[in-house]
């Protein structure tokens, strides 16, 4: 294992659950604790959910900046409703914190105010003519889709060197926990319960991991989490550290589940470090984890460890 | 109140035919190539069959959009610029894009290239069509099928480009552009490869005298012996949550909104898609004389005409056999 200079910055997606108030908070002030470089905040999976209200989210905020840690705000995915656009306007709009564009009404009104923003996974950026166009209007990070495999990443930073774009931007790879794989307008937890969308008596928050769904043989498939579908399984790219490495990556995110964050955080840590070997994560983890993604391949391929 | 245009599939040479010939005020097509999201083998044009087909329409006074519909991918972006190209040579009457790079490329090279936002791009508020409107002015946005009637008309309230919706066809579920859960199971998708659940990655099988279905490896449903057994998609099969075996995301059915038309109409929706490029000639033949003589009733003050044997046909000719009014309706939510 080499000795690595440069650890690539260990980050904590936002929290793609819907967890009672007390866990949200006790959760964050745990957080300050750990090794992790920078944390996502906010509600960004449905607006019906409000475990925090905005002024609360920003108390959170400057806590964790008091300890430290760069925190950015993440709008919402699914943007619907004109209460729903507003919430995201009125997130953009602030000025104490950096903000996370999840949809391309954030992207709206980001670059209207000709403000630095970080692009997540849901902008469906697969190009560096495509990664250009935001660059050029204020990106300046970015999270790759989920889907991208290592060979596409390495082509687009190819193609971004090749095409005299300026300064490449920070990529941060989603790199361990349940993927996000599509949102609807539907909620299958609600729909689970019996119960319609606009009645749904917040059943989300039985699941602090998501609700399970399997094949009729019995294999873990994916996850029911409201109107999102994640992966079954959880991704872990930590094994392919030395090729992320070599990409240039500069983050990792590892995406909050209900237990078991800060000795995530902590073996990440190591990991990056170089003072541990990647199956530290594999082992904190405790269930299997898939990567075929990164590999071109399908994504719920089981992963090395 | 300006015209309402019925926008329908042409995933072949002849479906071309039928709709042009049956009152289809454009239709869209696609390359035989993964640049569309129906990247299915034996469908779409080739550049000969391209050129017949435009040749077709044109004379008839029919429309042509090419649907360029995926997203480019790193060191394949040719592929993509060649189509814009090809559309503009072609003189086509517009670009149905999504991907930031594709509408980039085409804004800057082929500036009266009029550019439709496709349905992958996911907008579903008037800031984001505001933001393509100004980054590469975009003329249209197809919306997504997740948006309620009402959610419709406050779009269009407030208008920042022309709109189009989904009249009729398959339903997505998902929101479109922001579904992976076929290259989860194949590894490849609607974004990257223009396909969903690809037939290449099928599987049936029989056990105990049962039908089972497979996608990738991944079982999609079972079939008792007399039930009819439907195509594997992946969100229409049926999977175990907690203790119940159903269509945990979706029951195969189909869009219809043809009640809605006034509404449409008087909310000021520029035209009306019908989905389906990957169906036959035949039934883009019925569905667009059906749409063509709803429009044409509801453009003239009528209502919609009653005539229960175009609704049976549009019935037999759905999925499922079964229509949804699908997220336009609340409840279904």
């Amino acid at each position: 294992m080499n000795t690595p200079t440069n650890r690539p910055r260990l980050a904590l997606g936002p929290v793609q659950y819907y967890w009672p108030r007390e866990d949200v908070l006790d959760f964050y002030e745990r957080m300050a604790a750990t090794p992790v470089d920078t944390v996502y905040l906010g509600e960004t999976v449905c607006s019906k959910r409000r475990a925090l209200r905005p002024a609360e989210w920003v108390e959170v905020g400057r806590a964790l900046a008091r300890a430290g840690k760069e925190v950015v705000m993440s709008s919402l995915t699914l943007v619907e409703a004109g209460s729903e656009l507003g919430a995201v306007r009125r997130l953009c709009e602030q000025q104490e914190f950096l903000v996370e564009a999840n949809d391309y009404s954030a992207v709206a009104f980001l670059t209207e105010r000709g403000v630095p923003f970080v692009g997540g996974p849901a902008l469906n950026l697969y190009s560096a003519e495509s990664l250009a166009v935001l660059v050029r209007r204020g990106l300046m990070r970015w999270v790759p889709p989920v889907e991208l495999p290592a060979e596409g990443l390495r082509r687009l930073l190819d193609d971004w060197q090749a095409g005299d774009y300026g300064p490449v931007p920070d990529t941060e790879l989603f790199a361990l926990g349940r993927m996000p794989l599509a949102w609807s307008a539907r909620c299958f937890t609600a729909c689970a319960h019996g119960r319609p969308k606009d009645d749904c008596g917040f059943v989300c928050m039985e699941y602090p991991d998501g609700c399970g769904l399997e094949t009729q043989d019995g294999e873990p498939f994916l996850t029911l989490n409201g109107i999102q579908t994640q992966s079954g399984r959880p991704l872990n790219l930590l094994p392919q550290l030395d090729d992320i490495r070599a990409l240039g990556v500069g983050g990792l995110r590892v995406s909050p589940v209900a237990n078991r964050v800060p000795e995530l955080l902590e073996e990440c840590d190591r990991v990056l470090r170089g003072a541990a070997p990647a199956r530290a994560v594999a082992a904190a983890l405790d269930e299997p984890a898939c990567d075929g993604y990164w590999h071109g391949a399908p994504g719920l391929r089981p992963g090395s460890v | 109140m300006p015209a309402m245009e019925l926008v329908c599939p042409a995933g072949s040479l002849p479906a071309l035919r039928a709709a042009v010939d049956h009152g289809a005020d454009a239709v869209y097509v696609g390359f035989r190539n993964q640049t569309n999201a129906r990247g299915f083998p034996g469908l779409n044009f080739d550049d000969k069959g391209m050129g017949r087909g435009v040749e077709y329409a044109r004379r008839r006074g029919t429309r042509v959009f090419l649907a360029l519909n995926t997203f480019a991918q790193a060191g394949r972006g040719r592929m993509w610029r060649d189509a814009v190209d090809a559309a503009a040579d072609l003189g086509l009457d517009a670009v149905i894009a999504a991907d930031l790079g594709v509408l980039d490329h085409a804004s800057r090279h082929h500036p009266d290239l009029p550019l439709h936002l496709s349905v992958q791009a996911s907008a579903t508020t008037p800031a984001a069509l505001r933001f393509y409107r100004d980054a590469f002015g975009v003329r249209r946005a197809v919306l997504p099928r997740v948006l309620a009637m009402r959610q419709v008309e406050a779009l269009a309230a407030e208008r920042p480009l022309e709109l189009e919706v989904f009249g009729f066809g398959s339903l997505c579920i998902m929101v479109e552009g922001r579904c992976l859960l076929s290259s989860y199971a194949t590894g490849e998708s609607p974004n990257t490869h223009g396909v969903c659940s690809p037939a290449a990655h099928v599987r049936w099988s029989e056990r105990a005298g049962r039908r089972e279905s497979r996608l990738g490896g991944v079982l999609i449903d079972r079939y008792a012996p007399e039930e009819p057994a439907g195509y594997p998609t992946l969100c229409k099969g049926r999977f175990r949550v907690g203790d119940d075996v159903y269509h945990a995301l979706e029951e195969p059915t189909s869009l219809n909104t043809l009640d809605l038309l006034p509404r449409l109409l008087a909310t000021g929706i520029a035209a009306i898609k019908i989905e389906g490029r990957q169906r036959s000639p035949a039934y883009v033949a019925q569905v667009t004389a059906i749409w063509r003589r709803a429009i044409d009733a509801v453009q003239r003050g009528a209502t919609v005409p009653e005539d229960p044997e175009a609704r049976a046909q549009l019935s037999r000719l759905s999925e499922g056999s079964q229509t949804t009014l699908g997220a336009y309706d609340r409840r279904w939510q």
